[in-house]
This record gives C-alpha cells, structure tokens and sequence, in this order.
C-alpha cells in the first residue's frame, strides 16, 4: 500500500454479488433506514476523477485492454475513489456503504486470467469491510434478471474481450459462470456474509438489517447536527 | 551480470503465453540531466548501421493514459497511490503492445528508464516496499540495465542548462522536502540515489559514470552492449 493504513472510526458495509442478484436494491434499501434512523451514513457515488474516467472509457471504446491493463486501469480508478472519499468519510467516523467493492475486482480479474496474488496485493491498501454482504443466487436467476429487457451487452460486461464465444450472450452467460465460481471461493478467505438472493425482498432487508445491528454499535453513529 | 535467470521479474504476464523471445532488451536508468537520450540516440545509429531493428520505450508514452498522465502532471490533482497506479498502467500498455510483440519479432528494445525509476519514485514517497514490488512484478527482465550516475550538484546544472528552471517532479516538490526548489531538488535527487544504490546491489545494474564525456560512456556501452550480441565495436 502506498498510504499507510491508518486507525478509523467509520464502519464499511459493502455489497458483492452477481450483477442480477439484487444488491444494489439491497444497499438502498439499507442507506435509506439509517438516514431515516438518523446515522452519519454515506452512499458512495464511485465518481472518479476526470481524468481516470477518461482514459478508463477510452480503453473500453477503442478495445486498447488486455487482461493487466484492465486490472490496472480500474485499480487506478478505485484508489482514485478510495483515497479521495472512501478513507477520509471512514476517517470522519461514517458509516459507509459500498456497491461492489474490492472483491468485484479480484474475481473479474482471476477470470481474465491474471495471476490471484498479484491482485490481491494490488488492492492490499483498501482496508477490508467490516461486513461484505454476498447475495447468493443461482446462476440461472440472475442472468434470467439481467437479460430479460436488457437488449445490448456491453463488450467488456460480457467477458467478449476473452473471445471464449463471439455471441455476446453467450460469452456473458460463461462469464458469469466463472465470477460465481470466484465469489464463491473467496466466501471463507474473506469473511463474507452469505444472503440468500432467491428470498423476497424485505426478508432479505430484514437479515441484513439484523446483522448490521449485531455487529455494528448504531447508536455510535448517530447524527452530531440537527438537521 | 546475474540479469535474465528469468523471463518475468515475479510473477507473470497473463498476456504472454510462450516466454521465448529472440530480441533483446536494454534499460538505461537515469535522473533528468543524466544524458540518456543522447546516448540512446547514439547507440540506435550504431546498432542500426549494424543491421539491427531497434524500438524505444519510455515512461508516459502507452496510447493508454500517457495523455492523463501529462495533464495529471501538470496539477497536482491524484494521490500516492492512484498516479503510482496510473503510471503502472502507462508501463504495461506498452509492455504488452509494443515491448512483448517487438522482442518476440527479434528487436532490440532501448528503454528510457523502466520499472526501476518507477520503483524508486514510489519508495522516495513513503510507498510500502512490497507492495511496490508486487505491482511490478510481471515486468520483463531486461538484458541488462545501466545505471547512469551524476552528482546532485552536477545535475542541477546540467538541469539550468537545458531548461533553465528546474522542474516540480524531478524537485520532487510534492515530497514537501523543503519549500525551496533547490533544496528540494537536491534533497530528492540524493533519496532517488540512495534507493538506486539498493537496487544496483539486488539487480546487478552495470553502473556508468555519467560525469564523463559523451564519447567515453558511449564506447563503454558499445562496448558492453556489443559483448552480448556478439557485435564489434
């Protein structure tokens, strides 16, 4: 890590998961209770600078990425994020919720085959979360969530650039296949906090919430302002 | 030299299948000032006259980011670890796309500065010595890497010389070493040497002595460069 990890008193939450599984609907859900509840919260927006965002977009359009320099580009774009929000907010005593974080990654990464201890020292700087949330759900159900009204993948969000099949459908359904696996194998390495992602909604909610308040002092974090 | 016991200085490339290459790959590390480019220009002339294909590398030249990266340069606007990461991106796009496929076809390849500067940067600035490493790890193993060494003093100069103002990175200003430039500069210049200095002791780097005259370091290059391609002078 360049920055030295330093002492904080925020608490991060994030969320993992197949894109399809429901988390993103899931950490909204969560932002939404501890605002009303009164807490010093943050939803992280994930806006990076302009500068990493440019140079990240432009790969992607002109298909200038391979296997190390998407890894790369990203990492650079989540430091960017990280050391400019996510650190300072934790720093401050918030509690700060992710959508995806370093885990998202490290399995993108294994499945364009780059090397697993390479990226995980990479993101070694980011301090682990507190709680990850991993919405498990069966392959089948979340690539029936995403394909269903969603016409064109993207060239990248498909996995194309592996060239495993050329239709991108199929290309995206092996790709996820195999960022299952990795989640799946990262579940006990990093303490994950398995939901199960079939369930209805405010069941899933009402876990989530209950686990929150296991392991996370609340009434810590209350408000310091009145509104 | 203990250089090329191995293709990858760590782990591997994903990009790279077969490690076979024919071409050969020669760094020149150096501060600003240090004449690198005068005798990278000098020893292409010589290597093409002799027949052989060259192609340059330097740092801030991938189609990538090389553009961001001069603009980032000019306002001190990303933190430690992003511009070390952004400048690690610059270095593997051209690794992949231009340095892998022109040692596979048997060029020679002239870096102007590799992996080690980079390295070197990021340790001046407090970055964790592991994980430095670690993020370059999958870099080529060069051929053979020459270290040219200039004093503090006489870098300044030669610095006024060309530019007539020192520059804030190589001042290493962003350091907050001292608010004075020339002290800066001096200060930062003596870190980059001291963690050079390590380097050449773990890596074998051939030390040239860049206070000497054009001529000399270039016949001492020739000289060495020629040994390992079985070329004379």
């Amino acid at each position: 890590m360049v920055s030295q990890k330093r002492h904080y008193s925020g608490k991060l939450i994030a969320v993992e998961g197949l894109d399809g599984s429901g988390k993103s609907t899931q950490i909204y859900l969560v932002k939404r209770w501890l605002e009303l509840e009164g807490y010093r919260v943050f939803f992280t927006e994930w806006n990076s600078s302009i500068l990493v965002r440019k140079s990240t977009m432009k790969g992607k359009k002109r298909q200038l990425l391979t296997p190390t320099t998407f890894s790369l580009i990203h990492a650079t774009d989540f430091a960017d994020r990280y050391e400019r929000q996510i650190l300072p907010l934790l720093r401050a005593g918030h509690i700060v919720l992710a959508d995806r974080y370093i885990f998202t990654a490290l399995a993108r990464d294994a499945v364009r085959g780059v090397d697993r201890e390479w990226v995980t020292e990479l993101y070694n700087f980011a301090v682990h979360p507190d709680i990850t949330f991993y919405f498990r759900v069966p392959l089948e159900i979340s690539l029936n969530r995403i394909l269903e009204g969603r016409p064109a993948l993207k060239y990248h969000e498909a996995g194309l650039d592996m060239g495993w099949s050329t239709d991108p459908y199929e290309s995206f359904r092996i790709f996820q296949g195999k960022v299952f696996a990795e989640y799946e194998a990262m579940r006990e390495q990093f303490g994950f906090t398995c939901v199960d992602a079939t369930e209805e909604i405010h069941v899933q909610q009402a876990k989530v919430r209950q686990t929150i308040r296991e392991h996370i002092d609340l009434p810590a974090y209350r408000r310091r302002l009145c509104p | 030299m203990p250089l090329k016991d191995r293709l990858f200085l760590g782990r591997r490339l994903p990009e790279v299948r077969d490690p076979r290459f024919s071409g050969k790959l020669f760094v020149i590390e150096g501060a600003d000032g240090s004449g690198r480019s005068t005798q990278i220009a000098q020893l292409t002339k010589w290597l093409e006259a002799n027949g052989y294909a060259v192609r340059h590398m330097g740092l801030r030249r991938s189609n990538l980011v090389s553009e961001e990266l001069e603009q980032a340069k000019q306002g001190n606007i990303l933190t430690h670890t992003t511009l070390s990461l952004f400048y690690a991106t610059d270095f593997f796009d051209q690794l992949v796309h231009e340095i892998v496929p022109a040692l596979r076809a048997g060029l020679i390849v002239l870096a102007d500065r590799y992996i080690y500067t980079l390295i070197a940067r990021n340790l001046v600035r407090g970055a964790n010595r592991a994980w430095t490493y670690n993020l370059y790890s999958p870099a080529i193993m060069p051929d053979a890497v020459f270290y040219f060494r200039v004093g503090a003093k006489q870098l300044v100069e030669r610095n006024f010389q060309k530019n007539s103002t020192l520059d804030y990175w190589e001042s290493g200003m962003d350091l907050g070493l001292s608010r004075d430039m020339f002290d800066s500069f001096v200060a930062y210049q003596r870190l980059l040497q001291t963690e050079f200095q390590r380097m050449q002791k773990e890596n074998g780097f051939e030390i040239i002595n860049a206070n000497l005259k054009v001529e000399t370091i270039q016949r001492e290059l020739r000289k060495k460069i020629g040994a390992m391609l079985n070329l004379s002078q």
